[in-house]
């Protein structure tokens, strides 16, 4: 199966085995995305990378800036305005609202229902159009800088996001009344591509997808990054680890960041949102790693710099690269049809996980 | 746990190897090539640690001789994190490899054979991971040349 | 019977034909002209059928839909009226474009698979009253005629699936094959039912009988029309049940390999099965031309006949509406499932229908029960049923809802 084919967000190769409609063998091939983004890195200078990072997952290009810059900022030891840090936290958790709707969206699709993709899409739009007037982009923002970010954002800014998280709040029902109550929905979701504890454990699953299996882990909690110390927020938790629990998690996250958005808006300090630096600084040489949560679960960093203005190595610990590899494990005597409800669940993206 | 305890609790494990702290990254813990897969088995069962979610394995290349091989791990019980690092030779790397203890390893392993040319004994199915199977040389090295790859000057 | 039903538009048309030219014609001569005017009909039905179904698509997904194909005046009136020529466009684009047959294709079953699928469309429709009179050829096994015909369409997908040589196709005329078996038997054994009532398997007779009784069948048979109806919808492979042509698992299933015109024919069958299985529905189900709360004239005057044929494409236009929905709102429904479904709820389910129907002629025609009677009838027993299932705890479709 692949790597073009419809349902593999991107292009992901499967070599698959079959006995009929069940998988006997599965053997996920990846690195038909392979940009070779680490060595890249190696040939620009710290800010140059910034835009470099945008391509590592074009869903959440800001956590993957952001990652980004948090590794260079531990190594050259500097500390943002709090301002930036409350603009960079604005920006994950839309970020995050949006990529949890796109996936909501391909999802619904893999298993055939076409319609919640495009409500999904509606209201991801206004997501975009929220980052487009702070950035000027829709999909690749460039926008966390090191030291800050690249614009301050107003407070028309802000009111246009509550006025969005207002409007938008109230439909998350809906988009959960178009699955939940669906007998279709259940028998394709429920007891498919159960992943046990153990098992997520040996093979490093993180973010949403261990959370649907019962351990309230998460980044912003256990190694708590920016702001996160100073806000209120649940960690979603579901126990059955199948396609039903991820589901489940990813649509009650969705409310946690709205939550998040809405502190964010009382406790925005007013100040620089950036730091004055040169635009080819050098870092003192060293080795670091930084990791924070992205929707799809940790995403890390790992920083070396050899004094120079370019860093020496850079590497990203991406969650996708890790979930994809359950599946040999996971695709074993399934059906086809559950071969996309599963792949679709771990909301795995192949530009990440080929880097 | 400290990355210095780390540390301190390996060499009363291991008392005939010396543990010490990377002077480039002060979260880790720099480990004897000997012993790598013995020392990453303790860690993970050992009440004290239990590092049971494997978090990245790369390579950090320091040309002309030297290849870090740098582990990341932490434990979901204590809530612990640190690196490790093997200094392996650049021309004969080679280590054995810690897939059987970590599932999360085999592509991270794989994929530092691919890019940087480190072979890991013991690794069940060592093939390339991102470049295609008949690529000649490891991308990710600072030696290597491509008539597309345009090193700029420093 | 009334004289008028005997006549059918092939009779109408045979006798025209044999007015001016003076002598009479055999209906082998005529029936491929009649034959040729249902393939318009076809297409043409098939042209704004696919429009409409990309419009309530539209509008059920917050979209406009197409709107700058056809006449800018409409468009600009409502979304309804815009993009009218855009399926026409669509034909003419697909019926330019080149024909491939990939090299490692068994060429013979590959072109004869779209041919064959048209060709029991067309024939199938053969039997359809439009309206009073109006059915090209009033069979006396008419029901029997469409069944057995568009069964062959399973023929046509298989050829499909196994000629393309390529491994989604050949699975998706696989499941297909599957599927149709499986769904055929509640099919007929829900068609049975109003059979049993009407006493003949003649299309005409069966909307006469619907007068008869002074009741459409589906009071009667409630049961039996759902089933019909949801078998029918996995019968044209229409979403959930659309598993032979799954688009996010097997590509596009059988027509996977499939391009230009032999591509646009699947396509047109599709949309002309999903028009000939609701127009049976509707024949059957619904009272076919009967319109409501009008007693059918003992004259047949041409007003009644356009009225009637209205009133027909109306029912028929409700249930296609019905089908778009259900599609675009659904998930798939996997393989393995749409079998229960098929085997273990709605096989039994259709004999249990069919015993009502039993029971409800025998109260007509002992009793002499009829309208209202029959149909509370068989509601009644309908219910009991249910509620005797629901006694003995005859393992029902409740894992369903399990975890709401």
């Amino acid at each position: 199966m692949g790597p073009q084919h419809p349902s593999t967000h991107g292009v992901l190769r499967m070599v698959l085995k079959m006995d009929g409609e069940r998988v006997v063998d599965c053997d996920p091939v990846v690195g038909y995305l392979h940009r070779s983004i680490e060595k890249m890195a190696e040939n620009r200078t710290f800010t140059q990378v910034i835009p470099v990072t945008d391509r590592l997952d074009y869903c959440t290009s800001m956590t993957s800036n952001y990652v980004y810059v948090l590794a260079v900022e531990k190594l050259a030891d500097l500390t943002p305005p709090p301002r930036a840090e409350y603009i960079r936290v604005i920006m994950t958790e839309l970020n995050r609202i949006a990529s949890h709707l796109l996936w909501y969206g391909t999802f619904c699709l893999e298993i055939g229902a076409t319609t919640p993709f495009l409500y999904s899409f509606r209201d991801r739009e206004k997501v975009l159009d929220l980052f487009e007037s702070a950035c000027g982009a829709r999909l690749l923002y460039n926008y966390i800088r090191i030291g800050g970010v690249s614009q301050d954002i107003n407070q028309k800014f802000l009111d246009r996001m509550i006025e969005f998280l207002d409007y938008w709040e109230p439909i998350i029902p809906e988009y959960e009344q178009l699955l939940d109550e669906n007998p279709i929905f259940y028998n394709r979701t429920v007891g498919v591509g159960t992943v046990p504890l153990a098992m997520c454990r040996n093979y490093g699953v993180s973010g949403p997808n261990v959370r649907a299996a019962g351990v309230a882990e998460d980044v912003r909690r256990d190694d708590p990054f920016a702001v996160y110390k100073e806000l209120e927020f649940d960690i979603p938790v579901e126990k059955e680890s199948d396609v039903f629990a991820r589901y489940r998690v990813r649509m009650r996250e969705l409310r946690e960041s709205a939550r998040i958005l809405r502190q964010c808006y009382e406790k925005i300090p007013t100040g620089a949102f950036g730091l004055p630096l040169n635009y080819r600084f050098k870092v003192p040489p060293g080795e670091t790693y930084v990791h924070i949560e992205s929707p799809r679960g940790d995403i890390g960093c790992y920083l070396a710099s050899s004094g120079g203005d370019m860093p020496w190595r850079c590497k990203f610990r991406t969650p996708s690269f890790v979930h994809i590899q359950l599946f040999k494990k996971l695709l074993e005597g399934v059906l086809i049809p559950d071969i996309m409800a599963i792949c679709a669940s771990f909301d795995i993206v192949l530009p990440e996980t080929d880097r | 746990m400290t990355p210095g305890e780390f540390a301190a609790h390996l060499g009363e494990q291991y008392s005939e190897h010396k543990f010490s702290l990377d002077e480039l990254n002060e979260e880790c813990v720099l480990l004897p090539l000997e012993i790598v897969p013995q020392c990453f088995e303790f860690l993970r069962d050992d009440d004290a640690t239990q590092m049971d979610y494997f978090d990245f394995s790369t390579c950090v290349d320091r040309p002309p001789d030297r290849l870090d091989l740098v582990y990341s791990m932490y434990s979901t019980v204590h809530k612990h994190r640190a690196q490790f690092k093997v200094i392996l030779d650049r021309h004969n790397a080679a280590v054995p490899s810690v897939s059987h203890l970590w599932e999360n390893a085999n592509w991270n392993e794989r994929e530092i054979y691919d890019l940087y040319g480190v072979f890991f004994p013991g690794h069940k199915d060592l093939r390339r991971l991102m470049m295609p199977d008949d690529w000649e040389g490891h991308p990710l090295r600072k030696d290597y040349a491509h008539p597309n790859l345009v090193v700029r000057p420093d | 019977m009334p004289e008028w039903v005997q006549f059918s538009a092939g009779k109408h048309f045979q006798d025209l034909i044999a007015h001016l030219s003076g002598r009479s014609v055999p209906e082998i001569l005529v029936m491929p002209i009649m034959l040729a005017v249902i393939l318009g009909f076809i297409c043409g039905s098939s042209l704004i059928l696919i429009w409409a179904e990309r419009k309530v698509a539209a509008r059920i997904q917050n979209r406009v839909g197409p709107m700058m194909t056809g006449p800018r005046k409409l468009a600009e009136f409502s979304m309804w009226t815009g993009g009218l020529l855009q399926t026409a466009a669509d034909a003419i684009k697909l019926l330019v474009k080149e024909l491939i047959i990939p090299s490692k294709t068994d060429p013979v079953p590959f072109i004869a698979a779209p041919v064959l699928i048209v060709t029991v469309c067309v024939t199938a429709f053969v039997v359809i009253p439009f309206g009073p009179a109006l059915s090209v050829s009033d069979l006396n096994i008419g029901v029997v005629h469409v069944v057995s015909i568009s069964s062959l369409t399973v023929l046509s997908i298989v050829m499909a699936g196994w000629s393309s040589n390529s491994k989604y196709s050949l699975l998706g005329g696989l499941r297909s094959a599957a599927q149709m078996l499986s769904y055929e038997i509640p099919l007929i054994f829900a068609l049975l039912g109003p059979i049993l009532l009407a006493g003949g398997l003649s299309m005409q007779k069966m909307v006469l009988a619907q007068r008869e009784y002074g009741c459409w069948f589906f009071l009667p048979s409630l049961l039996g029309f759902l089933i019909y109806y949801v078998a029918s919808i996995a019968e044209v492979n229409r979403p959930p049940f659309d598993i032979p042509e799954a688009e996010s698992e097997l590509v596009a299933g059988y027509v996977s390999e499939y391009s230009g015109m032999m591509f646009a024919m699947f396509f047109l069958a599709e949309f002309a099965n999903m028009f000939l299985v609701c127009s049976v529905a509707a024949t059957v189900f619904l009272g076919g031309w009967l319109v409501p709360f009008m007693a059918v004239p003992e004259q047949m005057t041409p007003g009644y006949i356009a009225l009637g044929t209205l009133v027909f494409f109306a029912k028929t236009s409700f249930l296609v509406f019905i089908m778009m929905w259900i599609r675009w709102t659904f998930p798939r429904v996997r393989p393995d499932h749409l079998m229960n479904l098929g085997w273990k709820y709605l096989f039994p389910l259709s004999l249990l229908n069919l015993l009502i129907c039993a029971g409800v002629a025998v109260l007509k025609d002992v009793y002499k029960l009829n309208g209202w009677g029959v149909s509370l009838a068989s509601l009644g027993a309908l219910v009991f049923v249910l509620l005797l299932l629901q006694v003995v705890r005859v393992p029902r479709p409740t894992a369903f809802l399990e975890k709401v």
